[in-house]
């Protein structure tokens, strides 16, 4: 019984990671209808961009939380301008591409600055454990949690309630109406890149202590991370989360208790029978086409 | 400008509309028959991928091209022949029986991947695509007394008929070119059957192509078998080609290098997939010339142009420096991607077909000939 509890513990840590990043491929697409395939990517940068303001500059953690968090909104509206922005409202096959493209540039160019070693970053949450009876509880794992509440939170509020939110989901769904009712298209779109990368930095900076930086990881999280995003309905906040801490719950529980080599491909399977029995996932919405 | 006169619907589906066409392919195959002899045995072996990268273009041409659905799967299509290649050799099945197994059975695995297939579309596709892939991967690798795990397996020479074909030998080549070939030439009449035009009205709306009459869903299962069973023979020349072949080999990395050959090819036509597989192939002689002769060719113009002897020294140093940094490859692809879907959209044979359209209406050559339109509402997208 311990043993499921701490494994639950454990998969529900790495599923809101996966959540996380999640959250920023659903962000992209609500605003835009674009899959940001670079969701990753922007992780791991975030996460070199932290080590570079932490590790080597030495700055207080929260300071260098907040550096890497603004250096990469920034980044994000940057790469909106340039890659994205262009081909907005092409074909969606053209848009993964393109950002395909740019997650291959960001991975190699990452390794060409930091290098391809495991990097590390020193947090206040990177020692010590909380103890429930015999349930041990590591500070690292439970920031994670607790930040992804929190910013799952945050982003439901401002979609949901805030004027700006309004316009994204607005220019969402008809660009040029929204365009015509005096809703700043081109800066919405700009701003939710900003968003979705600063939340991917907050994915890489928690994730710094249990999987370690290196310019691979965000390939890796990032292709979990669209289980979770399909599964709670490509398009819904909390169903990121929601899809995120199923799958990661999933795998660890499956990395546990079946064979070996389960554990990595149970989140697709899962993926395929959602694909195939509820197509627009938990949380979706089911749109119709009009002839 | 030749203006091409046609009386009846035989003329509108001819493989060679007008005369022209056979001097210029018949030069080309030419070319190509004459290759072993004029190239280094490099450039051989890179010519033998760039056959096979183009016949699995050619098959993702049919499925994401002419059909409309996107495959980021392709690579664990071309591993399963592959391993069927491998396994059946084992048991000393002779190559033609163990070739049209592979792509039988690589054709049956692909209809049934199609079927899930019908209910999705976008993205969707995409991810189920990759999910399949990952899920191949892992079961090659776990596999293990079938597929050797990740050991991998060798591939014994190929006997074709009781002669041997070593691997770098013209005649492999000619057996490469020759699948190539029969493939083209099969798609192209496929493309302009029922089924082609099919697959055509489901890409360009798949409500148009129903309300039509047509079968949407036994299309997309038969396109989807088609393009898999081609990428199966494509495996069986890949695992010959390589003669070992392990599950790391068959990533998405792969895929992904597929679905660029049928990008920066074009994605309307046939050409695309040759000229994409060129490209794709070619890279790596591009990225060897550019580390070994690059620095002193630009240290020379350097020097030319007034630089003292001791700064063309740095520039050659520096220059080498860059040129072998590690992931130079990676970056490249990034900005080839990303530079090619934001200005040349329709790949190398739309940059072709735009030149040779300038030059035959000169001066009167507009741009917007070849706009695609934007669209910028959700429910449009949503086919």
């Amino acid at each position: 019984m311990l043993d499921f509890v701490q494994q639950l513990v454990s998969g529900v840590a790495l599923g809101c990671v996966y959540g996380l990043i999640a959250l920023g491929f659903v962000l992209v697409y609500k605003a835009t209808e674009v899959v940001n395939f670079a969701q990753g990517d922007l992780m791991m940068l975030g996460g070199f961009f932290a080590f570079t303001f932490i590790g080597m500059m030495g700055l207080n953690y929260w300071l260098g939380f907040a550096g890497a968090v603004a250096a990469m909104a920034l980044f994000g509206m940057l790469a909106e301008r340039v890659v994205v922005r262009p081909i907005l409202g092409y074909p969606q096959f053209s848009i993964i591409m393109a950002t395909i493209g740019l997650g291959y540039f960001l991975r190699s160019i990452a390794g060409m600055i930091w290098g391809t070693d495991d990097l590390k970053i020193e947090t206040p949450f990177s020692q010590g454990v909380l103890r429930i009876g015999s349930l041990v509880l590591a500070y690292d794992k439970l920031s994670v949690i607790a930040a992804t509440m929190i910013l799952c939170t945050l982003l439901y509020l401002f979609f949901n309630k805030t004027t700006l939110g309004t316009a994204m989901r607005a220019s969402s769904e008809n660009m040029l109406a929204a365009y015509y009712m005096g809703i700043p298209v081109k800066r919405v779109v700009s701003i939710v890149w900003a968003i979705s990368a600063a939340v991917a930095t907050c994915a890489g900076v928690l994730l710094a202590p249990i999987t370690f930086i290196h310019s691979n990881v965000g390939l890796v999280l990032g292709l979990k991370a669209f289980p979770a995003a399909v599964l709670g309905g490509f398009g819904s906040i909390p169903g990121a989360v929601v899809g995120g801490v199923l799958i990661g719950v999933i795998e660890s529980m499956a990395g546990f208790y079946l064979p070996e080599g389960w554990k990595d491909v149970a989140p697709y399977i899962v993926l395929l029978a959602v694909l195939l029995l509820k197509p627009e996932g938990l949380f979706g919405l089911h749109v119709r086409k009009k002839v | 400008m030749r203006f091409l006169f046609k009386t009846d619907y035989e003329d509108d589906i001819k493989l060679f509309p007008h005369s022209g066409y056979y001097v210029s392919y018949g030069i080309l195959l030419a070319l190509l028959l004459a290759a072993p002899y004029m190239l280094s045995s490099y450039l051989m072996s890179q010519l033998v991928f760039v056959c096979i990268y183009a016949t699995v273009g050619v098959a993702l041409l049919i499925l994401t091209g002419f059909t409309g659905q996107a495959s980021l799967g392709h690579a664990a299509f071309l591993a399963i022949g592959a391993y069927t290649a491998a396994y059946l050799q084992k048991y000393n099945v002779p190559f033609p029986v163990y070739f049209l197994a592979a792509g039988l059975l690589t054709g049956i695995i692909g209809a049934m991947v199609g079927f899930p297939a019908l209910r999705l579309t976008g993205i969707y596709l995409v991810i189920a695509t990759i999910s399949f892939a990952l899920i191949v991967e892992e079961i090659l690798a776990r596999w293990e007394s079938v597929t050797n795990g990740n050991e991998g397996m060798r591939i014994k020479t190929l006997s074709l008929l009781g002669v041997p074909v070593p691997r770098d030998s013209p005649a492999f080549y000619f057996l490469c070119l020759a699948v190539l070939v029969l493939t083209i030439v099969g798609t192209l009449n496929l493309l302009r059957s029922p089924t082609g035009r099919a697959f055509v009205a489901i890409r360009d709306s798949e409500t148009a192509a129903r309300s039509m009459g047509v079968n949407v869903a036994l299309y997309k299962v038969k396109s989807f078998a088609i393009s898999a069973a081609i990428t199966g023979f494509a495996g069986v020349l890949f695992a010959h080609k390589l003669s070992f072949i392990s599950p790391e080999m068959f990533t998405l990395q792969l895929s992904i290098e597929f679905i660029i050959v049928i990008l920066i090819g074009g994605t309307f036509s046939l050409h695309g997939a040759v000229l994409g597989a060129i490209f794709i192939v070619m890279i790596d002689p591009f990225l060897t010339y550019l580390k070994d002769d690059m620095p002193g060719i630009i240290a020379g113009v350097a020097a030319t142009f007034g630089a003292g002897k001791e700064r063309a020294a740095s520039i050659q140093s520096s220059v080498a420096a860059f040129a072998s940094l590690n992931g130079l490859k990676g970056a490249i692809y990034g900005i080839i991607i990303m530079l090619f879907v934001l200005f040349e959209p329709l790949g190398i044979y739309g940059r072709w077909l735009k030149i040779k359209l300038f030059f035959q209406l000169f001066p009167l050559y507009k741009r917007a000939t070849f706009k695609r339109q934007k669209i910028y509402v959700k429910s449009e997208r949503n086919r």
